[in-house]
């Protein structure tokens, strides 16, 4: 499965990354801790997170995550949207709260990390 | 003897780079680590590698930013393998242990605010390298080294 896909089937906006929505999602990571995401999510994985500012790609693109996912329509900073553009990172918003917006991830066959 | 480019011919060869990190703001937090990783790259270090390097020379400019007046990351590119230095000049770590502590920190709110300062850095700074050394005085500053062996 794919962002595109995802994109579709959940209604997310495309708000950056245009160009690499096609890259496999092969797992999930849900935090608000940016630390914790450098930590423990592994790479290829789709990011649900409420942040917008732009340091949230400069972690995305250094654990090579397929994309990042904002919840609650929140939507990203210019900068980071410009960010995302540079260094080719997927940015989605949806409006659904992220406890919803993960388990229709789930459902759909987006697994998270198994192991910290 | 390989050629390492179109006229740069030796038996070894070694690249120092350096980057400077404003302290007090993340702003542009990630620049210098994306750019040595972006280097090294180049240079042919393979992607796990490249990962682990940019993951915690990532961490170590954050640490810069969050706490420092600034500071500067080195880079030293070897035959062995790779060391990234992280140095500032204060106001230093008065206790290492407990800094190294998971969970442990001294975070403002402000880098709180952005998701930061959850006192995971240096431990993950520790997984993602192969050797990591922590120098501090205060007030004069701190010296992170870590060190990365390739892998063949």
């Amino acid at each position: 499965m794919n962002l595109n896909t995802l994109a579709k089937e959940f209604g997310l906006t495309i708000k950056a990354g245009a160009g690499s929505l096609g890259r496999e999602v092969t797992g999930g990571y849900a935090s608000d801790l940016l630390s914790d995401v450098l930590a423990h999510a592994d790479e290829g994985s789709v990011w649900v997170t409420l942040h917008i500012h732009q340091n949230v790609v400069a972690v995305a693109s250094h654990k090579d995550l397929a994309g990042v996912i904002l919840v609650q329509g929140r939507q990203p900073d210019a900068d980071t949207v410009a960010k995302a553009e540079e260094e080719k990172i997927p940015l989605l918003v949806t409006d659904l709260p992220a406890f919803e917006l993960i388990g229709r991830l789930y459902k759909a066959g987006i697994r998270g990390t198994q192991a910290a | 003897m390989r050629k390492f480019f179109e006229d740069v011919i030796a038996d070894e060869i070694s690249f120092s780079f350096k980057y400077n990190v404003a302290g007090q703001t993340l702003r542009n937090a990630g620049k210098a680590a994306s750019e040595l990783k972006n280097v090294l790259k180049n240079l042919g270090i393979c992607p796990p590698l490249l990962r682990r390097i940019g993951v915690a020379t990532y961490e170590a400019e954050i640490n810069l930013a969050s706490y420092t007046q600034g500071g500067e990351i080195r880079a030293q590119v070897e035959k062995w393998g790779v060391t990234v230095e992280a140095v500032d000049s204060g106001p230093g770590i008065p206790d290492i242990e407990k800094a190294m502590q998971p969970g442990f920190s001294t975070a403002p709110d402000w880098v709180r605010e952005l998701g930061f300062g959850a006192g995971m850095g240096l431990v993950n700074i520790q997984k993602c390298s192969d050797e990591m050394e922590l120098r501090s005085t205060v007030p004069d500053g701190t010296h992170l080294t870590m060190r990365f062996y390739y892998t063949t």
